[in-house]
């Protein structure tokens, strides 16, 4: 089937099988390794990317029903080779360490301080309690994500499409 | 909380790979695309047990992408059927005459795509015959169990091994002599490392030059190379083991699985490359489990509380082949290290391992080799004494813990423990968490009729395998080497046998460079995870990697150091004894204006200076680190629960974790080893568990079954921290990356089990859910491992 | 399902973008949900959060947020899991649904909507669009003594995890009366999700710890929990009853409040 996926601000227009999970549209299809792929049940989270604008799981999301639709991985975090505070904070407060969580990780952190500029530890943890990590027992991550709250980006974050 | 970021040697510094992870450029083993790639799906059994009567791979064959369909027929005919498990076994790469556990992998498709793949493992037709199933442990050796490993000659049962450890006449003596014995059946049951990346591999034989490269998911890259140049009979320099990134290893990624060994064969076969990633049923169902220990211990003390010996005997289920992973001369893996921080008298252990219908492994999940197992049994009889005796469980082991002086240490069980101020570091967490003031405030709920348990943990780990006369993994000793180069201008490459999978090596390799050489951290390049590029070595797994590879960095980097002296001696005309170091520099002694500093002494090293009859021009070396003796880190922990009587449901509260393991290279990533340990003692204390049914069924293969705690079930963890380094160790490291596992999972379960005391429990097994705690309340406790009741 | 291979459809219709849907809305004395609406838009809405606490309360330990984002409320009511939080609670307060079709819509109670295990009252070629809650007691008249107060009380073993069991209350009270009440109840095979028994038994009685206590005690006692990796049956049939117990006392303080 074909279709148009918008992908941090450009359009992708391929032919897919129609039985492709969004995930693997993003890392097979155009080389967007960032998003990772970890179970079969939407539980482990190492998949978040966002579409139209909310974080959602890409292994829950056919390619089919991104078609028309904008989606925002973690290469896309980047402003004109600018890390995005959320980034920028994990690497202050060694909030990651194999990696593979991380960028799942990065994109709910962008959305709920997008939402939630001050949020309190207890609301980062409920924002990434869909998310696993194994290696950093979820503390710095939360650092991560205050020191974020606290440094916000010195420039205005652009409009996104969605 | 920024990290500083010094420009030398030790301390908390930002890590250098996080540059690439964060902007989502990591190269994992399934990020990997080479041209013409293939992928590999695997069939997997749905029986736990039965005799293979036909497999038809016509159909699959027939599938337009599909490009070839492998069996055990054909693995056969290549003698690769079967390949040697890392405990003198066999395991089958793909069945032949039967499946043993449910999932064993039992045919491989090699296709155009993943999903083509996977579509092609639906049209091939097995006929099984079911065979009846050995699920539980404990009645693999009845008179009438099935014989699982019918493929061994000779073998009528399905024990493996009996080995033992201690003096069993000592410990029967001091147990018959002793005023108090307190005695209880536990089990430490089978869980998963699941680490979120799962095992993959991509394998390309180049059929011109020979030479087969793979991309893998691994945690001894050089171990693997070795392995597959003696089972498969490639000639070693032709084969590249390439670790890339690793999502995370936690033991998972030691063992050489069926997997990789298939997509060997489809490049073989195919003549071009081929990937195979499992997905996360496989990975929960098919690669290597840990713990499933069945113990039955006593502890002997006097009425006043001195603990005189420990013995316990174990029923070890190791699934259908014997594929756990330790050291050859240790088939219970550090088991015998069980006596804990304590001084004994005596103590004795005996460890049966059976087989069982399920998959293969035992030793993971950062468990030091069965130390995980030892600590809880030793950790958990402490707490019962403590209650039988009416004795506060802080104020009994601060009676028994070995005392300063008594190091270095050797225990009635032969460890040589090297250093340790252990009073100390409990005093340290008692006063972090406000112990008299929680007792005070457990009182007074209790006096309510609110349930609240703190729990203590005090864990000894021996780390850092190890000797090679004492240490070897199916023949190759476990000693680690280190290269050290330094370029003209003054930057240095380090390259190094072991596999960090999240644990910073990049960065913490490059500090002890640093800190040696006294040049900046960013100055050298940590070259890891290739063996094409580095020297042969053991690995990661069992915190090995400071305590071996660190000190083969750290002795590596003083030859260079030395070298330089030589240098500097020709550059400054002195007699090299003369010279004195400082941080990056040797001056002659006396003349603090005279000097070298190492960048100059690369320059002249390979410039045009006079050197000395016999010294090259270069500064680089190359070292083999044979540790001396394990390193011996340790720690104190202390977890605050509340339970819900109602509900049964606990809730972690907090957790106070103070950690000694000797110097600390980089304190930031010891902390964040730390969490992430405490992290899985909530896991498998509350909630882990991979159970089968009565007919082997495999009741944990998503993680909707096995379930994983995420950020809310864990509380900001507080860590504390002493130092007392190891005399041995170069740098006076101990390592620290499976101290929180395997000190964690008691402290929770002491606590729990204190919470539940207005109700007469004593113990309770893991995992402590919901159900579990409440059904212990009323008094009518299940048996956690069998899952449903 | 289909990740799983457990369901191989030969077609499958993408309705994401049929927005008309997604809503939310008071219409006189109906709160409208489309079934189109997500998870998070429940648990956000203001009107969801003043009239009905238990669809708020429901919402925040279904799955995580992400989950939430992308899951519908017509969605979980389909898939009809016997687990699934929303269709207690959908029953407690005695919600019924929209079903259409090419010939037309009819309305089904929600006490009505699950014929079974993964089972839902739509037949092929219908479609579930909307779902109905009444803001006043079906058939009372306008009571301006009726207070109203709901909550809903889920244990599971770690967040975003299926209810090991979970019990959802609505009262309305009259002074210290219960003038009415709904209770449905998660994961332990209640019939249509509903603790009809215990809401007969409470109807008209005094809202106090005692005639809650009750309520539970006959909830527990009609329901019909399985064995399962997430608990023998005798524990699920106690939680059927402590948590009835405390879903009607949290209801009972809101109405008080």
């Amino acid at each position: 089937m074909k279709v148009t996926v918008n992908v941090n601000g450009q359009d992708y227009e391929r032919d897919v099988e129609p039985r492709q999970l969004l995930v693997h549209f993003l890392r097979d299809e155009l080389d967007l390794t960032g998003t990772h792929w970890g179970c079969d049940t939407s539980n482990c989270g190492v998949c978040a990317v966002w579409l139209d604008g909310v974080p959602v799981k890409s292994c829950t999301v056919l390619t089919v029903m991104a078609d028309d639709r904008f989606v925002r991985t973690v290469e896309g975090l980047e402003r004109d080779g600018e890390l995005d505070p959320v980034q920028q904070g994990f690497t202050e407060c060694h909030g990651l360490q194999c990696g593979f969580c991380t960028s799942g990780m990065l994109m709910t952190a962008r959305w709920l301080l997008d939402q939630n500029p001050d949020p309190a530890d207890e609301e980062i943890r409920e924002a990434i309690s869909g998310q696993l990590c194994r290696c950093t027992g979820y503390e710095n991550i939360v650092r991560s994500v205050r020191w974020a709250a606290e440094h916000p980006a010195a420039y205005d974050a652009p409009e996104m499409t969605v | 909380m920024t990290a500083p970021a010094p420009h030398h040697g030790f301390g908390s510094m930002r890590r250098k790979e996080d540059a690439r992870f964060i902007r989502g450029q990591g190269t994992y083993v399934d990020d990997v695309k080479v041209p013409g790639m293939l992928h590999g799906a695997i069939l997997h059994s749905p029986y736990a047990h039965a005799r293979i009567l036909s497999v038809d791979t016509s159909a699959a064959e027939a599938h337009p992408k599909v490009k070839a369909v492998i069996t055990g027929a054909m693995l056969n005919a290549m003698d690769l059927a079967w390949m040697p498990t890392l405990s003198n076994d066999v395991q089958a790469v793909l069945a032949t005459d039967k499946v043993r556990f449910q999932g064993q992998e039992v045919a491989f498709v090699v296709a155009e795509d993943r999903y083509s793949a996977r579509d092609a493992l639906e049209l091939i037709d097995v006929g099984y015959e079911p065979l009846p199933v050995v699920s539980d442990a404990r009645r693999a050796l009845d008179a009438d169990a099935p014989v699982i490993r019918d493929d061994v000659e000779d073998r009528t049962d399905n024990h493996i091994f009996d080995w033992e450890a201690g003096d069993r006449a000592r410990t029967d003596e001091v147990f018959a002599a002793a005023d108090v014995v307190v005695s209880q059946d536990m089990i430490y049951p089978r869980v998963h490392p699941a680490p979120l990346e799962t095992c993959g591999i991509v394998a390309d034989l180049d059929k011109v030059s020979g030479k087969l490269t793979v991309w893998t998911t691994t945690q001894a890259p050089h171990a693997h190379r070795t392995l597959y140049a003696l089972v498969a009979g490639l000639p070693e320099h032709k084969i590249r083991v390439i670790s890339p990134d690793i999502g995370g290893g936690f033991g998972n990624k030691v063992g050489i699985y069926p997997g990789y060994v298939c997509s060997i064969v489809g490049s073989i076969v195919t003549g071009r490359p081929v990937k195979w990633m499992e997905d996360r049923s496989e990975n929960l169902m098919t690669t290597s489990f840990a713990r499933d220990y069945h113990m039955s211990g006593s502890i002997a003390a006097t009425r006043d509380g001195r603990v005189l010996g420990l013995r316990v005997e174990t029923l070890a289920d190791h699934g259908a082949f014997n594929g756990s992973a330790q050291p050859t001369k240790f088939p219970a893996g550090f088991f015998h290290v069980f006596t804990g921080s304590y001084d004994l008298r005596a103590a004795h252990c005996a460890v049966t391992g059976v087989y069982t219908n399920k998959a293969p492994g035992g030793v993971a999940y950062s468990c030091s080799f069965r130390i995980t197992e030892a600590v809880y049994l030793v950790e958990r009889l402490m707490d019962m004494l403590a209650d039988e005796l009416g004795t506060d469980p802080a104020e009994l082991r601060l009676k028994n813990l070995l005392k300063p002086e008594q190091f270095p240490y050797t225990s009635v069980t032969g460890w040589e423990y090297d250093s340790g101020d252990y009073a100390k570091t409990l005093r340290v967490a008692l006063d972090l968490a406000g112990y008299d003031a929680l007792r005070k405030e457990q009182a007074e709920k209790r006096a309510r009729g609110e349930l609240m348990g703190i729990g203590i943990s005090f864990f000894t780990e021996a780390v850092g395998a190890g000797p090679r006369k004492h240490m070897d993994i199916l023949g190759l000793g476990m000693a680690d080497g280190a290269e050290l180069r330094v370029h003209p201008t003054g930057k240095a490459v380090l390259r190094i046998s072991v596999q960090t999978q999240g644990q910073g090596h990049e960065t913490t390799f490059a500090q002890i460079v640093a800190q040696e050489l006294g040049i900046p951290a960013d100055d050298v390049e940590v070259v890891h995870g290739d063996t094409d590029q580095t020297p042969f070595g053991l690995g990661t797994y069992g915190s090995r990697s400071t305590p071996v590879s660190g000190a083969a960095a750290a002795v590596v980097t003083r030859k260079v150091r030395e070298r330089a002296r030589l240098v500097a001696g020709a550059m400054l005309e002195a007699d090299p004894a003369d010279l004195e170091w400082e941080a990056g520099r040797w001056f002659v002694r006396g003349d603090r204006s005279s000097g070298a500093t190492i960048q100059e002494i690369a320059m002249a090293a390979h410039g045009n200076v006079e050197l000395p009859e016999g010294v090259e021009g270069h500064l680089d070396a190359t070292t083999v680190y044979n540790p001396p003796n394990l390193t011996y880190p340790y720690g104190a922990y202390i977890c605050v629960v509340d339970v819900d009587a109602g509900t049964g449901k606990v809730t972690v509260r907090r957790f106070v974790a103070v950690d000694d393991c000797g110097v600390r290279i980089n304190p930031m990533i010891v902390e964040g080893q730390v969490h992430g340990g405490l992290a899985d003692g909530i896991g498998m204390a509350l909630m882990q568990l991979v159970a089968f049914d009565e007919d082997g069924n495999h009741l944990g293969a998503s993680f909707m079954d096995y379930l994983l705690p995420t950020a809310m079930e864990c509380p900001s963890w507080e860590l504390g921290t002493t130092v007392t380094p190891s005399p041995h160790h170069p740098l006076g490291a101990k390592g620290v990356g499976e101290s929180a596992t395997v000190g964690s999972p008691p402290a929770v379960v002491n606590a729990v089990v204190d919470a539940l005391r207005p109700y007469d429990v004593r113990h309770a097994d893991m995992p402590l859910t919901p159900a579990c705690v409440w059904r212990t309340i009323q008094g009518n406790p299940f048996r956690p491992d069998l899952a449903i009741t | 399902m289909m990740k799983l291979r457990l369901a191989a459809p030969d077609a499958l219709i993408d309705i994401n973008d049929v927005s008309e849907l997604s809503y939310i809305r008071v219409d006189g004395d109906e709160l409208l949900i489309g079934a189109l609406a997500r998870h998070a838009e429940l648990l956000a809405s203001p009107e969801v959060a003043e009239h009905f606490a238990i669809l708020g309360d429901a919402e925040r330990v279904i799955a995580d947020p992400l989950v939430r984002n992308r899951g519908t409320i017509g969605g979980s009511l389909c898939q009809a899991d016997p687990s699934e939080d929303l269709s207690a609670a959908f029953a407690a307060v005695r919600a019924s649904v929209v079903i259409r079709s090419a010939e037309g819509s009819r309305t089904v109670s929600a006490r009505e909507f699950h014929v079974g295990p993964y089972q839902t009252a739509v037949a092929d070629g219908e479609l579930l669009t909307e779902i109905r809650v009444p803001i006043r007691p079906e058939g009372g008249t306008r009571s301006r003594r009726w207070k109203p107060g709901s909550a809903y009380e889920k244990v599971c073993r770690r967040a975003g995890d299926w209810a090991l069991a979970a019990a959802g209350a609505v009262l309305w009270l009259d002074g210290d009366t219960v003038a009415d009440v709904g209770i449905g109840l998660t994961a332990v095979g209640a019939e249509h999700f509903v603790a009809a028994e215990a809401e007969e038994y409470l109807r008209g009685r005094p809202a106090g710890d005692e005639t809650f206590a009750e309520a539970g005690r006959i909830a527990a006692e009609h329901c019909r929990p399985s064995a399962d990796q997430r608990g023998p049956v005798d524990y699920k049939r106690h939680l059927a009853g402590e948590l009835t117990t405390r879903a009607l006392r949290r209801a009972a303080e809101r109405a008080r409040a």
